[in-house]
C-alpha cells in the first residue's frame, strides 16, 4: 500500500493545499464549545485525589487508609497494591519500548518515593471537599533518606542510590556496583583525533541548561467509567490515545479490548502529554466504586510532578581549519532524567552536529538519574540542548577566524547525501536554502543599535513516521466525514481535510474531520515526533485515492464499462478513451447517493507505517537588547526560517515556528527548575515558573522554505519540533555580539547575565562591550 | 452548608448553590455546567478563566462564588451573537491566532475587555494588556494581529 502514496511530490497549482481554510474546529474552540479534558462530566461521577509525598526521597514503611476510607463520602482509596506487578524489562508500547516497572512506579509509588509529589495513594469520594478531608486522613510512615537533585553530584561515588539495581548499561563489562548513571552511550564518525590534528583552531567550552517545562496551559484531566466487568471507558487529553490505552491496560492487566480511549480536545501537550499519570489512577479508582471518576491536576502538582525536559552538562569541543572547515567536532552529555532512567540523551547525540556535514564526530552521552520528577518529552526532545552548546562554539569558531557565522556554516551545512554520525545518509533537505534565505532577509542586513546584539544558529531535528490508520466515508449527500486517529493540537484537521480536497477536487468544506477513538480505528501512534501531518496526510491521501477507486468502480458498474475505463476529475467521473462521451459524467454525491444500490457505503481505509519521514531544518535570527545595568536580555527582532517541505496550510506551519521560537526564548533567558537544599521545588506555578508573556516579545518574522520530501505525497515534512531547536543558541550568541562576553549557562536571567558581566568589569575584560 | 447565590450570566438569570470556599470558576463550570471558561492554573496567574464581572475583567479563579449575588458575569459562552461570532472570534479563526485553543476564551475576554476601553490601542497596549493571559502554542504573534485587525474594522464600522 505504501509505493501508492509514495509518489514524488506534484508541482504548483493546487486548490487547496497552501491556502489558509478556517479550521474545521475553529467555531467551536472561540466561542467555548469545544471540549477539553476537564469539561466531560457524568452522572453520577466522582472526585478523585493524589495523595503526593512531601519528601524528596524516602522508603515507604506503611501506608495507613482506614481511617479516610471510614469517612463518609468516601468511595475507594487505592494504592500501588491495586496495580499489576510489572516485569522490569523492555515490553512494546505500539512502537516503544516501555519498562513498565518504572512506569508503574512513577504513575504510583512502590516501596520508596523518589521525588517530592511523587504520587502514592489516590481517593474517589462523592465532593472534592471529603477527597481532600480523606487525604489528609491518609496515615504515611516514611523512612527519610538522603536526596540528590544535581546529575552531577548524584554521579559521585557517595550519592545516595536512588534504584539500587541500577547498572549502568553501555559499559563492557558492566559494572559491579548500582549507581544513579542508567546508559552511557557513544556515536562516532571518521577519526576524531585525526580531525583535532588537522584544526587550526580548537574551541572547547563546557555548557549548563535546566530542566524546563512543556507548560501546556491545559493541565492533566480524564474522566474515567469502568463497569464491574471492566468494560472501560476514558476521556483523556492525551497526545496519543492508543499510547494510554496499552499503558494503563498493561498496568491494570485488563485486555486492551476492554479499554476505550477517547481523545478530547487537548490544550497542549508539547511532548508532556504522551505519557500517562492520572489516567490508571482514575480507571483503578472507578473499577473499585463502580462509579465514574473525574481527575484533574493543580498546576502546581502539574510542575511539580510532570514532564519536564531534562537539564544537562555538555561539554563541547570543535577543531577548524582557517578556512572555516570543521574538521573535527566532539560532545561529551550528561543528561539528567529525573526519578527513572530515559532521558533524551541519545536523541540529543544524535543531532548535536547533525546540521552540517562532518567527517570526525564523537558525542558521548550518560543518563543519570536524580530526585527529581521523571523527564518526559518535550519538542524535539534532547535536541535544543546539545544543538545549543554546538551552535554557541560554532559562532564562537566564525568569531575568531572572522568569517560570518552564515558563510561558516554554509561552508558545512549538511545536504542530500550527507553520512549522519547516527547513521542515515541524508535525503533531500533544506540547510543551504534556509540559510541563504537567512542571509537575504532585511533582518540580517539591517544595522543595530547600541548595547544590542545579533546572532544566529541552525536546528536540525530528524521527523519520524509509523502507524497511522485513517477512515474515510463518502456521504449520501456527496459529503464526507474523515475520521483521523492522531490528536489535533494546532490545526491538523485544517491540514487533513486541504489534503484529501485536493486529492478529492471537492470542496474544503465538504469534508468534516474528527479525531477517532481507539474502538473507531486501527492503532494510531501519537501526536509527536513532528508526524501527524506527515503521517495521518499520507493516510488521508490513500484513504480518498481508496474513495476515487471505489466510486470509478461503482461508476464503471452502472455504465457496464470495465474499471479502468472511466476518469475521476474535480469530483466527476467520466467515461474515457475510447468510450469518451459515450455517457453523461456523475459526479461523486450522486455516487454517494446511489452507493446502496451499487454495492453499499463506499469507504476509505488506509492503514500504514508511514515510512520516508525527512529532517526539517532550520535558521533563527534574533536581535537582542541588553540592559549594562540590570543584566537584563530583551528580544528585540526575531526570524524563524525552516524548510516545511510543503506548508499545507502556511498560517499555522508558522504558528509552529512562532510558538517553537517562544518557547525557546522562555528557554534561554527565564525558565528553570528551582530546588530548596531540602530537594523541594521552590517555584511550582506559573507565577514564579515564568513563561514568556505578550509583552515579553516582539513580533517573530517567518519564512517558509519549501524543499520537498519526496517521500510524502505533497512533500511534507513535519516543523513542529525543529522551531524549539535553534533559539537558545541563537539568543546566547545575540548576547555574546552585544556584550562581549560568552554565555555558557542557561537561563540567561538578569542576575546570572549581571553577575558574568560584572566579573567580567572586574577582570578588565578586553572584549567586553558594555 | 451551602449559599444561595443569584446572578446575571450573559444576560440570562441563574442561580446555584455552593461552598463557602467555592471560586466563580468553580461556580461557573461544576455549578452551572458552562466549561468555556478554562482552569490552567486557579492561582491568577495564567488568565484562562478570565471573565467580566460588573463590566471589569477579572480571573474567576480569585473570585468567590459567594460575592456573585446581583452581579452581572460575562464569561466566553455570551459573546457570539447567536451564530454570529464577535468580530474578534471571526478574525481569531481568520488570523489563525490560535493553534489548541486552550487560552483562547480567556483571550477573547479580555481582548474584548480592552476594546470596549480603547478601541484605537497600540500594538505595546495590547501586549501588556493581554500579558496576564498565558499562552504557550503561538508566541502571541498572531493573537495581537489578531486584536488589531479587529480594532482597525470596528473603528470602520
Amino acid at each position: 500500500m505504501q509505493e501508492k502514496v509514495g509518489n514524488p511530490p506534484k508541482d504548483g497549482d493546487f486548490k487547496w493545499v497552501g491556502t489558509n481554510a478556517i479550521r474545521p474546529d475553529g467555531v467551536e474552540k472561540v466561542t467555548g464549545q469545544a471540549r477539553y479534558g476537564a469539561d466531560l462530566n457524568m452522572a453520577g461521577q466522582l472526585t478523585g485525589l493524589v495523595l503526593r509525598s512531601p519528601h524528596p526521597h524516602a522508603r515507604i514503611v506503611k501506608i495507613d487508609t482506614s481511617k479516610a476510607e471510614a469517612l463518609a463520602g468516601v468511595k475507594a482509596i487505592i494504592t500501588s497494591d491495586d496495580f499489576e506487578e510489572q516485569d522490569p524489562t523492555l515490553a512494546a508500547a505500539g512502537e516503544m519500548m516501555v519498562n513498565y516497572l518504572d512506569v508503574s512506579r512513577n504513575v504510583i509509588a512502590c516501596d520508596k518515593v523518589l521525588y517530592e509529589g511523587h504520587a502514592l495513594a489516590a481517593v474517589a469520594a462523592t465532593s472534592k471537599s471529603i477527597a481532600k478531608k480523606a487525604l489528609k486522613l491518609i496515615e504515611v510512615e516514611y523512612e527519610l533518606l538522603p536526596h540528590v537533585i544535581d546529575p552531577v553530584e548524584a554521579m559521585q561515588a557517595d550519592a545516595p542510590i536512588l534504584h539500587e539495581d541500577m547498572i549502568t548499561a553501555g559499559v563492557n563489562p558492566p559494572p559491579e556496583k548500582p549507581s544513579n548513571i542508567s546508559k552511557q552511550m557513544e556515536f562516532a564518525l571518521g577519526d576524531i583525533d585525526k580531525g583535532f590534528a588537522d584544526a587550526d583552531l580548537i574551541i572547547e567550552r563546557e555548557f549548563k541548561t535546566q530542566p524546563v517545562h512543556q507548560g501546556y496551559i491545559e493541565p492533566h484531566a480524564c474522566l474515567a467509567n469502568v463497569t464491574a466487568d471492566n468494560q472501560a471507558e476514558l476521556w483523556v487529553t492525551t497526545q496519543g490515545h492508543w499510547i494510554v490505552r496499552a499503558h494503563c491496560a498493561r498496568l491494570l492487566g485488563w485486555d486492551i479490548s476492554k479499554v476505550r480511549v477517547t481523545s478530547s480536545e487537548i490544550g497542549g501537550g508539547f511532548g508532556g502529554k504522551t505519557v500517562v499519570y492520572l489516567e490508571p489512577l482514575a480507571l483503578a479508582l472507578s473499577k473499585k466504586s463502580g462509579r465514574p471518576v473525574k481527575m484533574t491536576m493543580s498546576r502546581e502538582d502539574t510542575i511539580r510532578a510532570t514532564g519536564p525536559t531534562s537539564g544537562a552538562v555538555v561539554k563541547v569541543k570543535i577543531g577548524a581549519s582557517k578556512d572555516g572547515r570543521i574538521t573535527a567536532g566532539q560532545a561529551d552529555m550528561i543528561y539528567q532524567a529525573g526519578a527513572f532512567q530515559g532521558s533524551p540523551v541519545a536523541q540529543g547525540a544524535m543531532t548535536a552536529f547533525a546540521p552540517y556535514e562532518l567527517d570526525n564526530v564523537k558525542v558521548t552521552g550518560l543518563d543519570v538519574v536524580s530526585n527529581r520528577p521523571k523527564v518526559a518529552a518535550y519538542r524535539a526532545p534532547g535536541a535544543p540542548i546539545s544543538e545549543y552548546a554546538v551552535e554557541c562554539v560554532i559562532d564562537e569558531i566564525a568569531g575568531k577566524l572572522g568569517i560570518d557565522p552564515i558563510d561558516l556554516r554554509l561552508k558545512n551545512a549538511a545536504k542530500e547525501g550527507t553520512q549522519t554520525a547516527y547513521g542515515p545518509k541524508l535525503g533531500p533537505i533544506g540547510m543551504i536554502e534556509t540559510l541563504e534565505a537567512t542571509q537575504a532577509t532585511e533582518h540580517y542586513k539591517t544595522p543595530l543599535g547600541p548595547n544590542q546584539g545579533r546572532g544566529v544558529a541552525s536546528g536540525f531535528w530528524y521527523n519520524i513516521g509509523g502507524q497511522t490508520t485513517v477512515m474515510m466515508a463518502l456521504n449520501e449527500d456527496g459529503s464526507f466525514n474523515l475520521t483521523i486517529g492522531t490528536p489535533d493540537i494546532g490545526g491538523l484537521r485544517a491540514s487533513m481535510a486541504l489534503m484529501a480536497a485536493e486529492e478529492l477536487g471537492v470542496d474544503y468544506k465538504s469534508i468534516r474531520p474528527i479525531i477517532g477513538d481507539t474502538q473507531q480505528l486501527g492503532y494510531n501512534f501519537l501526536t509527536g515526533g513532528s508526524r501527524a501531518c506527515f503521517s495521518s496526510g499520507m493516510a488521508t491521501v490513500e484513504a480518498a485515492r481508496e474513495i476515487i477507486q471505489e466510486a470509478c468502480s461503482r461508476a464503471a458498474k452502472l455504465w457496464e464499462l470495465p474499471e479502468e475505463a472511466v476518469d475521476y476529475k474535480d469530483g466527476w467521473i467520466r467515461p474515457a478513451g475510447d468510450n469518451a462521451g459515450a455517457h453523461e459524467p456523475i459526479s461523486i454525491a450522486e455516487i454517494g447517493r446511489m452507493a446502496g444500490k451499487t454495492g453499499g457505503a463506499i469507504i476509505g481505509n488506509a492503514k500504514i507505517n508511514a515510512q520516508g519521514a525527512a529532517p526539517s531544518l532550520g535558521q533563527h535570527l534574533v536581535d537582542v537588547e541588553v540592559d549594562p545595568e540590570t543584566g537584563k536580555v530583551s528580544v528585540i527582532r526575531y526570524t524563524v526560517i525552516q524548510d516545511a517541505g510543503r506548508a499545507i496550510h502556511p498560517a499555522y506551519v508558522e504558528g509552529q515556528y512562532q510558538g517553537g521560537a517562544a518557547q525557546g526564548i522562555g528557554w534561554a533567558l527565564n525558565e528553570e527548575y528551582i530546588y530548596g537544599d531540602d530537594g523541594k521545588l521552590q517555584n511550582a506555578s506559573f507565577l514564579d515558573y515564568r513563561i514568556p508573556v505578550a509583552s515579553d516579545l516582539p513580533m517573530i518574522d517567518t519564512v517558509i522554505v519549501e524543499v520537498p520530501n519526496p517521500n510524502h505525497p505533497y512533500g511534507v515534512r513535519g516543523v513542529g519540533e525543529t522551531a524549539i531547536v535553534p533559539p537558545m543558541g541563537a539568543i546566547a550568541n545575540a548576547v555574546a555580539d552585544a556584550t562581549g562576553v560568552r554565555f555558557s549557562e542557561l537561563p540567561m536571567s538578569p542576575p546570572k547575565v549581571l553577575k558574568q558581566l560584572d566579573l567580567a568589569r572586574a577582570a578588565n575584560d578586553a572584549d567586553l562591550k558594555m | 452548608m451551602k449559599h444561595h447565590i443569584s446572578f446575571t450570566l450573559n444576560g440570562d438569570p441563574v442561580e446555584a448553590l455552593c461552598d463557602t470556599d467555592q471560586t466563580l470558576l468553580d461556580v461557573l463550570r461544576d455549578e452551572l455546567d458552562m466549561t468555556g471558561t478554562k482552569e490552567g492554573c486557579a492561582t491568577g496567574d495564567c488568565g484562562a478563566c478570565s471573565v467580566s464581572v460588573d463590566g471589569r475583567l477579572v480571573c474567576s479563579c480569585l473570585m468567590l462564588g459567594v460575592e456573585m449575588n446581583g452581579k452581572k458575569v460575562e464569561s466566553i459562552e455570551g459573546m457570539a451573537d447567536g451564530d454570529k461570532l464577535h468580530p474578534l472570534q471571526q478574525k481569531f479563526l481568520e488570523h489563525a491566532a490560535l493553534q489548541c485553543g486552550i487560552c483562547t476564551p480567556g483571550v477573547l475576554i479580555a481582548a474584548k475587555s480592552l476594546l470596549e476601553r480603547n478601541p484605537d490601542p497600540t500594538e505595546t497596549e495590547v501586549r501588556y494588556w493581554l500579558a496576564g493571559n498565558l499562552c504557550r502554542c503561538t508566541g502571541y504573534d498572531k493573537i495581537i494581529r489578531a486584536v488589531l485587525a479587529t480594532a482597525a474594522d470596528m473603528r470602520g464600522a
